[in-house]
């Protein structure tokens, strides 16, 4: 009696085997791809000890490459921070033809290789380009020099922003900004007090993804930027430069500064993550009540 | 302020919300838009605050026309169904934005506008919950903040889209006393969106009853109940138990039922409409109707006993085939009537529809009565 008891409040995937081998399938994977890589990185990094870390660090040609990375996603993330906010915006407070197809079409960037972006670029803005011959003539260079590399860090990481944005605006509907506006409040009013701190950590985490593609993207701007060492090297194109220069421990030290990025990153997004599925949850509740 | 709504047209792609709508709401009084959904009474609302705007036709408060004017400028108070508090916000907060939003000569200063908040939370009967947020509120409580929040700027118009829809019974009752009250007190001109017709005539001292974009009736609840234009309004407001047939020699009959009625010209088809209490249960066919039915459910909960009855031999329209009487419970113990006992309608009060877009006449049996009711007193 006991045991039918027992097996019929069995739910489906209770059976200690069947749960243990997916824990230890999944632990496997995740310590032979992820953790095992992202050790041999410090591990290399610091395999000639500290002060050759930090040689390699603040060697010439690597400071560039630090000081260019950050300087193009300090552009990239404002530009699509406010372009994301004004799509998820536009698609989920007005109704008009082809609001599908846009919301369709912000995932372009996710589609695409970020290798085909870059040669679209290069054959449109660069020298021979449709739109590149006419900025040759008036002496305006886009192509293998920091503009380029910025347009196409624009480009991979757009969606980011507004990709978060949306699902949340849809939710929260826009009663809350009509009633602001019935009170009289002016339209910057009402997104400074109303919108935007129901946004806000939505907001945030589309800011941190968009900032760590920023930093690493590799494919479209190698592409663009020439690789011309000091001048128009990333900190990601920086490493793949050094490595193939047989100068491992150099390639590592940059790596790993990268990596650094990428673990503090996933830092704020498993907080952000955390804020932003409790406030979720409190409005399902809310509209469950 | 006067309301006045001329010849609105709306259209929401294919769909025709309103058509050509015409109205006009009186100055301080409370006014109830009621209808089915999609019959347009929240587009209208919608229209008229400035939320949503007309594809043609005008609105005008105390005859300035408002069309043009922007929500913002309108001075209007509106409350929303979900109540829509700003969910970042205290309750203190919520109540205080409408003033803060004025313009800064207008903006009374910071004390002033913290004075006012507490006299609206006190009003409200909610001072203990100025810190709390939104989402720590019940529904009632909720709504209450919503209703302080859009008088804060003391506008002479306030709209109320639902405002007790998503209440439960009790709430609501308490809500809806408290809301008479307040328009009472303040003389708004106030319009309220609202499904239920029971709401609607209890509440308001006018009704709109809206069906499918088309103002079907405007009247004071009592006259509204007593007089209904037409078949969809009759419907709409309250049971009514409906007799279709062929009309012949001043005589309506169907199958097994026939009534009497005096002075009807008419011949050809027709309804006769009766609301439960116009019709008492006789357990002997009147002189005037031979009307038989068979009780079906007896239900003594709330004021009056509320018997189902479904016809025998004939066949009624509409609510599934089914009759209701009101008796009173004193009548109820006198009779003892059980489900499966035959009983008799005898009407005393119809409403007659004959042609397609007429309106009723209205046919009272009194004095042919053969057997006198006796009125029992309690």
């Amino acid at each position: 009696m006991n045991a039918t008891q027992s097996s019929r409040h069995r739910r489906v995937g209770d059976s200690p085997a069947i749960k243990w081998l997916l824990i230890g399938t999944a632990v496997a994977v995740a310590i032979a791809l992820l953790i095992m890589p992202l050790l041999v990185i410090f591990v290399e990094a610091l395999g000639a000890g500290w002060g050759t870390l930090a040689d390699n660090l603040t060697d010439q040609y690597t400071l560039h490459a630090i000081g260019l990375t950050l300087f193009v996603a300090a552009l990239t993330v404002p530009l699509n921070l406010v372009f994301g906010t004004a799509l998820a915006w536009l698609v989920t407070r007005f109704r008009f033809p082809g609001r599908k197809l846009l919301i369709t079409l912000i995932d372009i960037p996710f589609a695409v290789s970020p290798v085909v972006a870059g040669l679209l670029y290069l054959l449109l803005y660069g020298r021979n380009g449709w739109v590149g011959s006419w900025l040759a003539d008036h002496d305006m260079q886009l192509m293998f020099s920091w503009p380029g590399i910025v347009m196409v860090t624009v480009f991979v990481t757009c969606p980011f922003v507004a990709r978060e944005l949306i699902p949340l605006m849809q939710q929260q509907g826009s009663e809350e900004e009509e009633a602001g506006v019935v009170l009289g409040a002016s339209g910057w009013r009402i997104f400074r007090t109303i919108t935007l701190p129901n946004i806000k950590w939505a907001l945030i985490y589309g800011v941190v993804l968009t900032n760590a593609r920023a930093v690493g993207e590799f494919g479209a701007v190698s592409v663009v930027s020439g690789n011309i060492r000091g001048q128009t090297n990333t900190l990601p194109l920086h490493v793949e430069l050094l490595y193939q220069d047989y100068n491992i421990v150099g390639a590592f030290a940059s790596a790993s500064l990268l990596a650094g990025i990428a673990v503090f990153t996933l830092a704020v997004k498993g907080f952000v993550e955390w804020r932003q599925t409790r406030t979720l949850n409190r409005l399902q509740t809310e509209e469950a009540a | 302020m006067t309301i006045t709504v001329d010849g609105i047209n709306k259209r929401f792609g294919q769909f025709q919300a309103l058509n050509n709508v015409s109205l006009n709401i009186p100055e301080g009084k409370l006014t109830a838009l009621l209808g089915p959904s999609d019959s347009g009474k929240t587009t209208l609302l919608r229209i008229i605050a400035g939320l949503e705007s007309a594809d043609s036709g005008q609105v005008a408060f105390s005859g300035k026309d408002v069309t043009k004017l922007h929500v913002r400028d309108r001075n209007i108070g509106f409350v929303f169904q979900h109540y829509a508090l700003f969910r970042h916000m205290t309750v203190a907060q919520n109540i205080a934005f409408g003033l803060e939003s004025l313009p800064r000569k207008q903006r009374p200063p910071k004390s002033e506008i913290q004075k006012r908040v507490s006299e609206l939370l006190e009003m409200i009967q909610l001072p203990h919950l100025a810190q709390r947020f939104p989402a720590q509120l019940s529904g009632g409580q909720k709504q209450r903040v919503a209703l302080a929040r859009s008088i804060a700027t003391r506008p002479k118009i306030l709209l109320l889209d639902e405002p007790f829809g998503a209440l439960d019974a009790k709430v609501r009752k308490d809500l809806r006393r408290w809301l008479r009250n307040l328009h009472d007190e303040f003389h708004f001109t106030s319009i309220f969106v609202t499904h239920d017709q029971e709401e609607a005539l209890e509440l308001s001292d006018q009704v709109v009853v809206m069906s499918q974009g088309n103002v079907e009736q405007v009247n004071e609840p009592t006259e509204l109940y007593a007089r209904p234009d037409s078949r969809f309004v009759f419907d709409f407001l309250g049971q009514v138990n409906v007799l279709s047939g062929e009309l012949k020699h001043g005589s309506l009959s169907q199958g097994n039922a026939r009534v009497t009625l005096p002075g009807i010209q008419h011949q050809g088809n027709a309804q006769l409409y009766l609301r439960p209490h116009e019709v008492r249960l006789a357990t002997v066919p009147a002189e005037h109707a031979n009307l038989p039915l068979r009780i079906e459910a007896v239900s003594l909960i709330g004021s009056e006993v509320r018997v189902e009855l479904r016809p025998e031999g004939w066949a009624s329209e509409g609510s599934d085939n089914i009759w209701e009487v009101g008796i009173s419970h004193a009548e109820f113990n006198d009779q003892r009537p059980a489900r499966g006992d035959l009983r008799y309608a005898v009407p005393e009060v119809g409403h007659l529809f004959t042609g397609k877009d007429t309106q009723p006449e209205t046919v009272s049996w009194a004095e042919a009565d053969s057997f006198p009711r006796v009125r029992l007193i309690n």
